[in-house]
């Protein structure tokens, strides 16, 4: 393997008492919706200065991959994904907490959360400068066609009706359009409200739908916010092993689609997992009652966006090209450092990379752990606070975390409102997630339309621009077969029933 | 066991306080040695852009010679519109300071209502900016900006441009190149510098219009001109525009403001203090490496003499443009 003899560069005490201080913080941090990654990496940035780049790296590295995983916390035991990537996470999980077993969920979400992770990290080991290529090839169309495969997704994670996703999706990208358009930068749906102006914040509005309804049924419903069984059982973890091990496919292959949906600049922790679960709950084989509570969409959606940490370093460290938002305040605090990023520094700092992976696999590591204590303590104090108590702490929390994502009052604003109106509609039978989908996805469409149309008309080929280059043609093709396939399988069940009947 | 785990938690905790809340709530200062305590520096964007990474460079520098942090807090949104709305309805105490950016707090009031007039903000000092260039590849066919042009004239409308948002620095610098070189290209706006870089890399476009720092921080380019009075010393190979008979001195300044209710004496020492670390010349050798170019217009009539030049060639070329009516 590659570097090996780093690997005792990063086993010093200090860059072992970095990893560990940053993946516990990181998953307190990710635990807290509206505390993000990014914020905790970005606050870290002016202690790096005195220390040497590697541990640097490792510190804000393990923050960040603690981060992803302490927003899995709450999604499971509230409903509300702590970070956006934790989005389809809340599927599984909160159902299966429901049920009685949130700590069995947050088991689970450890064990996946590490192996992505790792499965991640040891791609940017052995395969960062081809992978990197990935980042390169995807142009503006293929991410309008990305965009457009992830709200087909709709389709898949409407529980119900079709028609009502669809409508809420598009409510989500009428709300994305609200602010300074992402690159044409004319101000649209504002109404003259300067609370509007910067637009909805994807973070504000998971607080907001997903948190506020949880909060009003709290306080509108008698009985324990979950059910709890009697006695202490343990992490569960033997149990959690089994599980993992007997779902190994769906495992790695979330991993596979973290890391690369990690590479790509423009998508991120959240694409990465809807896509995963999306792919776990296509080939769910029977028995498996995905959205429900079923233990293997949270191994999809932990799995994958884990690995978009490890995946995510790819293009920032080899073309100076931020993965994800982390990523660009981790490239910004090397650029203060002197280092510069690019292909040489595998070869020429060699030293300060292969440290940083290695540390980063430690950090990956002790995060099992430190992930089951503080899961454990989580939960507890979850099931045993009073809900008089619960009730006021997480509104508190909806706030100030509201607040916090951009020092900003409109945030909170809008999160509220937002939250009034997710429980209304949530009334009739709408779910949060095609909303957000549409949130999410709304600019990243828009963007590469433009630009694609853009290119298209100054090379005289809108049509081969958009239809003509592989992996756009591949996207298309996937996107279609994952709307029209359940179906066209509907349909021939219906003709073989026929026959049989015949 | 127990009492660790509590406290680790608890240091997350005060980490993740300190993220959230920043340096809003701040005691009065006494009367003694400015400054007495830690200066909340305010960027209008998010983290890990160029607005901050400038920050990151003046902060050691800061400490160093006066003894305070200097404690970086992101209020994004609006393309810095949000920060600069609320600027003047903070605390005006010399403990509270904020990046402004050109060409947009001239722009942005003149497109639409956005909270604030340029007239609003109170500049302390203009520090540096990052030079408009045109980056290419570094197997790119055009060797020279000759070769683009010519072959930008040979193809109306073929060269393709990528670019960092609309009515930017940038895309002011395309629409003034395309007039000044008698060529007509396009101008495709990506979502930050780095997108439009990726754009380049990937050979979506035929070049980016974008910054001399991307050269210092990105293998495999190559700059064919920059926007600049005299050729960048890290770059010394490299033409300005104006060599090239185009007269094109532009790019993306940074400065400082306080809100309007900082009293003059505290502005004054601010911006000697400001000062002090712009002229450090380990602080201009680690910005030049950067690819920024320093500059020094201070509070007063230099800062107000620069504005209202910039201002008037920045709008005339938004109004060109079609950026303004």
């Amino acid at each position: 393997m590659a570097g090996l003899e780093h690997l005792l560069a990063a086993l010093t005490p200090i860059n072992l008492a970095f990893a560990l201080f940053g993946v516990v913080a990181g998953t307190v941090i990710g635990a807290i919706p509206g505390l993000t990654a990014t914020m905790s990496v970005a606050v870290l940035v002016p202690l790096t200065f005195a220390m040497p780049t590697s541990s640097a790296l490792i510190l804000m590295g393990a923050i960040y991959t603690g981060a992803i995983y302490g927003g899995a916390y709450s999604a499971i035991l509230l409903n509300t994904p702590g970070t956006p990537s934790a989005i389809a996470t809340t599927f599984d999980g909160y159902p299966l907490a429901k049920k009685g077993d949130g700590d069995y969920a947050i088991t689970i979400a450890c064990l996946a959360s590490v192996i992505g992770g790792l499965v991640g990290a040891l791609a940017l080991m052995t395969l960062a400068p081809p992978l990197s290529q990935v980042a390169l090839a995807f142009g503006s169309v293929e991410y309008f066609w990305l965009a457009i495969f992830g709200l087909s997704l709709i389709a898949a994670l409407s529980e119900g009706s079709l028609l009502k996703g669809v409508a809420g999706g598009a409510l989500g990208l009428l709300l994305s359009c609200i602010g300074v358009a992402e690159v044409a930068g004319d101000v649209r749906l504002t109404f003259g409200l300067q609370t509007l102006l910067s637009g909805i914040q994807i973070v504000a509005a998971l607080i907001g739908l997903y948190c506020i309804p949880v909060l009003i049924d709290l306080v509108a419903q008698p009985g324990h916010h979950l059910q709890v069984d009697s006695g202490s059982r343990g992490f569960r973890l033997g149990e959690a092993v089994r599980y993992l091990w007997g779902d190994k496919i769906n495992t790695i292959r979330s991993a596979v689609i973290g890391t690369v949906v990690g590479i790509l600049p423009g998508a991120g922790g959240s694409i990465a997992s809807l896509v995963s679960y999306s792919e776990a709950r296509r080939t769910a084989k029977p028995g498996q009652a995905y959205g429900k509570g079923e233990p293997g969409g949270i191994i999809a959606s932990e799995s994958a966006n884990n690995a978009t940490v490890g995946g995510g370093f790819i293009p920032t460290l080899v073309l100076g090209i931020p993965g994800t938002p982390p990523d660009a305040v981790i490239l910004g605090a090397l650029l203060v450092q002197g280092v510069r990023t690019g292909p040489s520094l595998f070869t020429n700092q060699g030293e300060i990379v292969y440290t940083f992976i290695w540390g980063l696999i430690l950090a990956t590591i002790l995060m099992l752990p430190t992930g089951l204590f503080i899961g454990r303590y989580a939960y507890r104090t979850i099931i045993t606070l009073p809900k008089a108590l619960l009730v006021p702490a997480i509104a508190f929390m909806t706030i100030i975390g509201s607040y916090a994502i951009r020092n900003n009052i409109s945030d909170v604003i809008i999160m509220i409102v937002l939250g009034g109106l997710g429980w209304i509609i949530g009334r009739f039978g709408f779910t949060a997630s095609p909303i957000v989908l549409g949130l999410i996805l709304g600019p990243i469409a828009e963007s590469g339309f433009v630009q694609a149309w853009t290119i298209g008309t100054a090379t005289d080929d809108r049509f081969g621009m958009f239809f003509g280059r592989p992996i756009s043609i591949a996207i298309i093709v996937f996107t279609l077969f994952t709307l029209l396939s359940p179906l066209v399988l509907a349909r021939l069940q219906k003709i073989k029933e026929q026959a049989h009947a015949d | 066991m127990k009492t660790t785990r509590r406290s680790l938690v608890l240091t997350g905790a005060a980490l993740a306080f300190v993220a959230g809340i920043g340096l809003t709530a701040q005691p009065a200062p006494a009367q003694a040695e400015y400054p007495e305590k830690p200066i909340s520096y305010i960027i209008p964007f998010g983290p890990g852009g160029e607005s901050d990474i400038t920050a990151r460079l003046q902060q050691p520098f800061f400490k160093e010679k006066f003894g305070q942090d200097l404690v970086i807090s992101y209020k994004p949104g609006g393309g810095g519109a949000v920060g600069w709305a609320t600027l003047n309805t903070l605390k005006g105490d010399g403990y509270t300071m904020m990046g402004v950016n050109l060409p947009h707090i001239v722009l942005q009031p003149q497109q639409k209502d956005v909270g604030y007039k340029t007239d609003d903000i109170t500049m302390l000092y203009w520090f540096h900016y990052t030079p408009d260039a045109i980056v290419v590849t570094d197997d790119s066919p055009f060797k020279t900006l000759q070769d683009l042009i010519k072959h930008a004239k040979e193809n109306p409308g073929k060269v393709i441009f990528s670019g960092s948002g609309k009515g930017t620095a940038p895309h002011l610098a395309q629409v003034r190149f395309d007039k000044l070189a008698g060529v007509k290209t396009t101008y495709v706006p990506f979502k930050g510098t780095g997108a439009s870089v990726a754009a380049l890399m990937g050979k979506q476009v035929s070049a980016a219009m974008a910054f001399t720092t991307v050269a210092a921080n990105y293998e495999k380019t190559r700059l064919l001109a920059v926007a600049m009075e005299k050729r960048h010393p890290r770059f010394p190979d490299v033409p300005t525009f104006k060599e090239l008979g185009m007269d094109i001195v532009s790019g993306a300044y940074r400065g400082i403001a306080v809100p309007k209710s900082t009293p003059e004496p505290v502005r004054q020492k601010l911006t000697a203090m400001i000062k002090a670390v712009n002229e450090d010349p380990a602080f201009r050798k680690k910005m030049e490496e950067g690819g920024f170019a320093v500059v020094d217009y201070a509070h007063g009539k230099s800062a107000d003499d620069f504005l209202s030049s910039f201002a008037k060639s920045v709008t005339a070329s938004a109004k060109e443009a079609g950026l303004l009516k």
